[in-house]
């Protein structure tokens, strides 16, 4: 078992013959992901990468039993992508896109909450499920099936805490990259009650990092509905008031969103935080001796 | 991206929303015409910078003769104004708003922002304008008024009168009120605005509604589509190595340490400087060059922090992983052969072809210190740049 995607999940990418689309593809089929073919508007009935290309997400659902998306179209295109996946009910859609205007993202919120389909991102790395199924952007050969479900806002942290977990032999069940943007699809909550539920999954790592208060949301959750041991390690203790740190979450304003604060929050209900980002692994090998 | 006052109340105006009556000068030449022109006997003098606090830091004057005026304006133009709110550089004054005094009855705090935990636009307002609104917001919360708006939804005339009553406002005033808040609701949807706000908004005695001051921030990644709003863009008022780095598709922050960093991820840039001070160091900046850590990048970035005369040391950190650490160190070496090194570095590999890079680079004829463990880079970086 895992979360969300495994060896049986048929993926397609939205931005197929695109160079971002081409090329994680091909990385994303050499992993051994169950890939079946790809969207590209005005392309429908050629063949890209040996795979069917179709106009439409709906197309390439009825033709090839697609159940998970994901989106490597540039920002400008990405709210119409991610809508037009929703429409078409796609089970799990990741949007690997960065640059997506916030107030889009606001009525895609909105309306994910009418529908079924799961969002990942934007503005992330997108989801694995190691040796059976990778719908993004992370590279495969550092990671190792194992037990520990990895959460992160930070793409090349969610590295930092697979190499860890995978150094110490622990392995990951599923690793989820929800994104750096202030509103998400997936958030700390949707996905620590995934691992909470998946048998295969006996420890979670969340990354958090400074901005807003989905670290504070979690620890209220963790509290109440998590019994599996969490480790955390948040960055930003040394980041400057009201500068956006890289991602466009990524910002202390008026006093909140600081670090300390969401940590403080997680050691209250017993999360153990990681004291640095190279301590991730060790930290969760001394809570499971 | 921030924009000055004067330009703020210019799309106000464009929304019938009532603002004073003003005149921007960039010369102390044009003060006196521009005090005759506006009439009156009191004037305020305000300075033009993207930055809160300006009244703390003196950029904000009420004058009584035309003469003040003049010596006012000679004084805040073309110097740096330092507000609780900058750095200790302070920013450049290149324009001042003078205005005519206000009678004021009441101020008012007016404003809408994307709330990130209800994922809705939301109005604040409070009966306690023209102070710091965070600081009213944890000291009296009651005194906040919050209205999230549906996001596939609209605000409507209902929406604001229920505001305009919770302020106390009377009919005449609620009509004026209901037609700021549409009208800041409507620059805020159509020009991708993150945060508005007016504070004061003020009544007058001669019970008017006026903004009195205009505050804008913009979301970055939807500037491509409103050509009108980038094109009130004042670079003066940015930190001349940011602007630098983002020519070059690179993040960079300063700050005020000694050790520059160079990282792909944001969220390792953070955590490396974080690693930095958890070892009694101070980092110089936060620099992300991205996930694709071309030569060319990494050479801008390596002159970028070179440039800034604190740093003592640079401590690169780089996860591959699509991108292979053996490319990432050619092209290290590569950029320095560039730009030289005159500074003691560390540089730390990690994935994808780490061994490979770290062997290029230790092996090369600069004295670049290799590791591949991120705990002793930083220990390593914090004892070479004492």
């Amino acid at each position: 078992m895992s979360v969300l995607i495994d060896k049986n999940t048929r993926v397609i990418t939205q931005g197929f013959t695109g160079k971002q689309g081409t090329f994680h593809s091909k990385q994303s089929i050499a992993y051994g992901t169950q890939f079946v073919g790809g969207v590209t508007p005005n392309k429908g009935g050629q063949k890209h990468l040996d795979l069917p290309v179709f106009n439409t997400v709906v197309q390439a659902m009825r033709e090839t039993g697609a159940n998970a998306s994901m989106i490597y179209v540039p920002p400008q295109f990405a709210y119409a992508s991610i809508l037009e996946s929703i429409e078409a009910q796609m089970p799990v859609i990741a949007c690997i896109t960065e640059g997506i205007p916030v107030q889009d993202m606001l009525k895609i919120k909105a309306i994910l909450k009418t529908s079924n389909s799961i969002l990942i991102g934007p503005n992330c790395p997108g989801v694995i499920t190691p040796d059976e199924c990778k719908l993004g952007i992370m590279s495969g050969n550092i990671h190792q099936a194992g037990s520990v479900g990895v959460i992160s806002r930070s793409g090349t942290l969610t590295y930092e805490a697979v190499h860890q977990t995978t150094q110490v032999d622990l392995g990951q069940s599923t690793c989820i990259g929800i994104g750096g943007d202030p509103i998400q699809g997936m958030s700390f909550i949707d996905c620590l009650a995934l691992f909470e539920a998946d048998p295969q999954t006996q420890s979670i790592i969340m990354v958090g990092e400074i901005g807003g208060s989905a670290e504070e949301e979690a620890a209220e959750y963790i509290q109440s509905h998590v019994s599996k041991p969490v480790v955390s390690y948040i960055a930003g203790l040394s980041a400057p008031e009201g500068k956006r740190m890289g991602h466009a979450g990524a910002v202390i304003t008026a006093g909140t969103g600081k670090a300390i604060d969401k940590i403080n929050a997680l050691k209250k209900v017993g999360v153990v935080i990681a004291p640095t980002p190279t301590t991730m692994g060790e930290t969760l090998l001394e809570v499971l001796a | 991206m921030q924009i000055h006052e004067y330009q703020a109340k210019i799309l106000f105006s464009h929304r019938h929303i009532q603002i004073p009556k003003g005149i921007l000068i960039d010369s102390v030449a044009k003060a006196s015409d521009a005090c005759k022109a506006l009439g009156g006997d009191v004037w305020i003098v305000k300075a033009q910078v993207h930055a809160g606090g300006r009244g703390k830091g003196g950029g904000v004057i009420l004058c009584r003769s035309v003469e003040e005026v003049g010596r006012v304006c000679g004084q805040l133009l073309g110097s740096q104004l330092i507000t609780p709110q900058t750095d200790a550089k302070g920013l450049p004054v290149g324009q001042l708003l003078i205005e005519v005094e206000q009678n004021i009855e009441l101020e008012l705090y007016l404003g809408l922002l994307i709330d990130r935990q209800t994922q809705k636009i939301t109005v604040l307002a409070s009966t306690k304008g023209g102070m710091d609104i965070e600081k009213v917001a944890s000291e009296t919360p009651d005194k906040i008024i919050k209205f999230g708006i549906n996001p596939l939804g609209d605000l409507s005339v209902q929406d604001c009168t229920l505001v305009a009553k919770k302020l106390g406002l009377n009919a005449e005033l609620t009509k004026q009120f209901n037609n700021t808040l549409l009208g800041l609701y409507e620059i805020f949807t159509q020009k991708n605005v993150n945060l508005i706000e007016i504070n004061p908004l003020i009544v007058t005695k001669e019970n008017q509604l006026l903004a009195l001051d205009g505050k804008i921030d913009f979301d970055d990644n939807a500037l491509y589509h409103h050509e009108d709003i980038a094109a009130l863009r004042d670079i003066s008022q940015e930190d001349e190595k940011e602007r630098l780095a983002s020519e070059y598709q690179l993040n960079y922050i300063s700050l005020d340490g000694t050790i520059g960093c160079m990282v792909n991820g944001a969220g390792l840039a953070m955590a490396t400087m974080d690693l930095i001070e958890h070892f009694g160091g101070l980092p110089a900046n936060f620099l992300d060059v991205g996930g694709g850590a071309t030569a060319d990048k990494v050479a801008k970035a390596f002159e970028l922090i070179q440039t800034e005369a604190s740093v003592k040391g640079i401590l690169v950190n780089i996860f591959g992983g699509i991108v292979r650490c053996d490319l990432i160190a050619q092209g290290i070496l590569q950029a320095i052969k560039t730009v030289g090194l005159t500074l003691p570095i560390v540089v730390r590999l990690g994935g994808t072809n780490a061994p490979a890079g770290l062997n290029l680079l230790g092996e090369s004829e600069f004295n670049i210190h290799v590791e591949s463990d991120l705990t002793k880079a930083a220990i390593k970086i914090v004892e070479l740049a004492k």
